[in-house]
């Protein structure tokens, strides 16, 4: 039933004919690449060292920063000197075989260009964010110090596993580990009940999708006898597989994969532990929940491509999951206060769109937007961390004002500006480019309800731009005014702290915020600079003919996301260009244009409105804000809306209901089992068995001499006769 | 033929040893249960040995076999070292509290 692969993807994608995959290279020149993975591993075991010792100094933060340096260089070179896929044997990790089967899984590390374009900005943002967190985490220095650059170091180490490995068995691994980084980084604070709570619900949450990944894993050994890249997508472009497990186990495994990119890339059923992740120290949410490990997800679709392509319905799965993700939880960012959370939810947003991305067939939209957004979204996250350095732990939007005006707050507030504008898809930005390519192919590709989904998309565009500059205009626009938060690395003015609440609000008594110094600036500056250079590549001649949109576009052909760069023509970079052939009767429009060129129009419109909104109601006229507010909160009818998305939806309350009500229950049920049943019935049981003989039978030791000798003595007559009437019954029987 | 040869050495019949035996023991039986001397109740356990011991050398005779006598020779060894150890102990806690009665005993079982 399972026609051949090559059909299958030209019905799909028109244009393009089934890219090959090129013949692995077993190289050897390149063995150095493997200290990309190793450098953030002794710089682990360094850093556990300077634990050891009790280092009281910023050895550590030099060790991180120094070896993922060294990664990143290594990534720069080994992006240079590949042409071709290449597998890099590091050593024999698990190498089985059998008759008629065999099962390898070797510590090798894969390298085409996709796993380049993610290493590229998973070490190079990695380094910077530890430059960042050296000044960042200074309080902590001599006491949890190690313990945050051990983290950061191994979820290097573990993010370098997933995105380089040969095969599904070390992506695996790499998995579980930026899991367990991502455990360890959020409950770094693990005095605080809330973070301890985060760092177990982002844990037991991400299960739900690692079974989704360990089942898919087994499934794709089983259906096609080799975990590793190149093989299966050998064995995939063959199509000769069709009738293993009458064809199902084929169908199931994109929707597990499917599973396991929702989890760790916190989309629509298992979103719930991104924000609440903010709990950890903001590098943290900048690198691991904003940057790098929520893209995994992205990454291990794309990376899959091919499993998806033999299953379409799965890819409109993804592609509503995603559009819808990015919906609601734009909805629910407007409503915030706490600048992080606003930024948490951004995230899940767009990680909602490079789904949509994703399964609107533009896996070179979603790679672009997963570029452009480690960048920009990392800025965000800096400065708001930068704000809550400074401010003790200030983070409600209302209670911040004008850092713009304020000395030494400048860069802050502009590098702030930068990601803003990004993030909001101002035009010519580089947020800009990647979320149109998204956009416009939401109505190129034709799918259940394609075209909705893409009015949805420019909606939530809206909403995005919206609630990015609402941040913006309230925090670092306006006049000045602040108010201390309550905590965090309270070192110098812990009598002022006191002071304050006495006080009034304005906080400029006793309380001096302290702006950040060189390597928070600097690290700022670097990274919306390059939030802003990430609009370049759209603009880079491409290598490879046939295809547009630059070198991110030319990095996605070159690997097994190929199948997903719709070929067109027409398709991105070219504002001029409107001679599409109408040939293909699968090409959508918008409004009657072509949705390239048309995507350029309404996404700068809907990105300016949506500012010009914030400006209004967040900047010009505060007090309209406020107004507006108190009229949606005072008609019964739309009451509900606002208080809704305050509440986030109620989606904690209904997942409190539905599963961990449920679960609590049981496990009470269970406790009861064990208690009264095993403890109670068996095993307490069991032991007063003995003790109820016991009390039947301790009459009999009353302390006189001759009643014992009675016992005896009739225990020995029974004893006797006992044995003459056995003796008998068988002397008995055996005579008859 | 075997019971004809023993009765040829002996006037007396195996059941009649073993009525001895049984006399003896229940004698010492008795006396053990009934009495709360301790001295008397030791002296009937030994009347118990004694009348094992009469078993023991009439089933020997019986079957021409030794091994009756040698256990009787085990018997009176090791009620020996019992009597000494016995009556070590009786005045032990005659010693204590100067009698002798076995139901002065009782907490013992505790």
């Amino acid at each position: 039933m399972m026609t051949s692969t090559a059909i299958r993807i030209a019905e799909l994608v028109p244009a393009v004919p089934p890219v090959p995959v090129a013949e692995v290279v077993e190289a050897t020149s390149h063995w150095w690449a493997g200290f990309i993975l190793w450098f953030p591993l002794i710089s682990l075991v360094l850093c556990g060292l300077c634990a050891a010792f009790r280092v009281r100094s910023k050895l550590p933060a030099w060790i991180t920063i120094g070896s993922l340096a060294c990664s990143f260089v290594l990534t720069i070179l080994l992006g240079n000197a590949e042409d071709v896929p290449e597998r890099i044997l590091l050593f024999e990790w698990i190498s089985m075989e059998w008759l008629g089967g065999s099962f390898v899984a070797n510590f090798a590390l894969y390298i085409d260009s996709l796993t380049i374009l993610w290493m590229s900005f998973v070490t190079g943002l990695g380094t910077l964010i530890a430059l960042y967190a050296s000044e960042y985490m200074e309080p902590d220095v001599g006491k949890g110090y190690t313990r945050f650059f051990s983290g950061v170091s191994i979820f290097l180490f573990a993010m370098g596993c997933l995105v380089m490995g040969d095969n599904l068995l070390m992506l695996y691994l790499g998995w579980e580990g930026v899991g367990f980084a991502s455990y360890w980084l959020i409950g770094y604070y693990y005095r605080r009940p809330e973070a301890v709570a985060a760092a177990k619900k982002a844990f037991i949450v991400n299960r739900i999708g690692d079974l989704g990944l360990a089942l898919a894993v087994y499934l794709i050994w089983a259906t096609f006898g080799t975990v590793q890249y190149n093989e299966l997508m050998t064995i995939i472009q063959s199509g000769d597989f069709s009738e293993v497990y009458e064809g199902w186990s084929v169908k199931a495994i994109p929707y597990l994969l499917m599973l396991a990119a929702f989890g760790k890339s916190a989309q629509l059923p298992l979103y719930v532990w991104l924000p609440d992740a903010m709990e950890g120290p903001t590098p943290v949410s900048a690198l691991i929940h904003a940057a790098t490990m929520v893209t995994a997800g992205i990454y291990l679709i794309a990376r899959m491509y091919p499993f998806f392509l033999l299953e379409p319905a799965s890819l409109h799965l993804v592609a509503w999951v995603g559009g819808l993700t990015a919906l609601l939880a734009a909805t629910i960012g407007m409503a915030q206060y706490d600048i992080k959370r606003i930024f948490a939810y951004s995230t899940v947003s767009q990680l909602g769109f490079m789904f949509l991305g994703l399964g609107v067939l533009t896996t070179y939209g979603a790679a672009y937007h997963v570029f452009t957004h480690a960048f920009f979204k990392a800025v965000l996250f800096l400065t708001a961390g930068a704000v809550m350095h400074g401010f003790a732990g200030q983070l409600d939007l209302r209670k911040l004002s004008g850092l713009r005006r304020m000395k030494g707050w400048r860069i802050v507030a502009w590098t702030m500006f930068v990601g803003c504008i990004c993030l909001a898809g101002f035009p010519f930005t580089s947020g800009y480019f990647s979320k149109d390519a998204i956009l416009a192919e939401a109505f190129v590709t034709q799918g259940p309800g394609f075209q909705v989904l893409g009015w949805l998309a420019i909606f939530t565009a809206f909403l995005t731009a919206y609630y990015t500059f609402r941040v913006w205009c309230r925090v670092c626009a306006g006049p000045v005014h602040y108010e201390p938060g309550d905590e965090l690395h309270d070192d110098d003015h812990h009598d002022d702290h006191h002071d304050d609440h006495h006080d009034d609000h304005h906080g400029e008594h006793g309380f001096h915020p302290h702006a950040p110094r060189f390597a928070i600036n600097f690290v700022l500056v670097v990274i919306s600079v390059g939030a802003l250079l990430a609009a370049v590549p759209y603009f880079m001649p491409n290598e490879v003919e046939g295809i547009k949109g630059g070198w991110v576009a030319d990095m996605v052909h070159g690997s097994s996301a190929a199948s997903g760069i719709p070929g067109h023509p027409d398709h991105p970079g070219s504002l001029s260009d409107s001679a599409h052939g109408d040939g293909h009767a699968h090409h959508g429009t918008i409004l009657g244009m072509d949705p390239h060129s048309a995507m350029y129009y309404i996404s700068g419109v809907v990105g300016g409105v949506g500012l010009l909104l914030a400006f209004w109601l967040h900047l010009w006229r505060r007090q309209d804000a406020d107004r507006l507010r108190s009229w949606l909160l005072s008609r019964a009818w739309i009451r509900w809306l606002p208080v809704a998305m305050e509440n986030k939806w109620y989606v904690d309350e209904v997942y409190h209901a539905l599963v961990r009500a449920p679960l609590w229950l049981l496990g009470h049920v269970f406790h009861a089992f064990d208690r009264y049943i095993v403890d109670g019935l068996l095993v307490d049981g069991t032991s007063r068995l003995p003790r109820l003989l016991g009390r039947w039978f301790q009459p009999l030791q009353n302390g006189l001499l001759q009643s014992y000798a009675v016992t005896m003595a009739g225990g020995a007559v029974l004893i006797v006769l006992m044995m003459v009437l056995m003796m008998q019954f068988f002397q008995g029987g055996a005579v008859q | 033929m075997m019971l004809q040869l023993a009765s040829t050495f002996s006037q007396l019949s195996l059941s009649q040893y073993l009525v001895l035996s049984s006399l003896l023991f229940v004698i010492g039986l008795v006396g053990f249960l009934t009495r709360r001397n301790l001295i008397v109740m030791f002296l009937c356990t030994e009347l118990m040995f004694q009348a094992a011991a009469i078993a023991f050398v009439a089933f020997g005779r019986y079957w021409f076999d030794f091994s009756g006598q040698v256990f009787v020779i085990f018997i009176l060894t090791v009620a020996a070292a019992e009597a000494a150890l016995a009556l070590a102990l009786v005045v032990l806690l005659y010693r204590r509290r100067s009698t002798l009665n076995a139901d002065d005993w009782m907490e013992l079982c505790e």
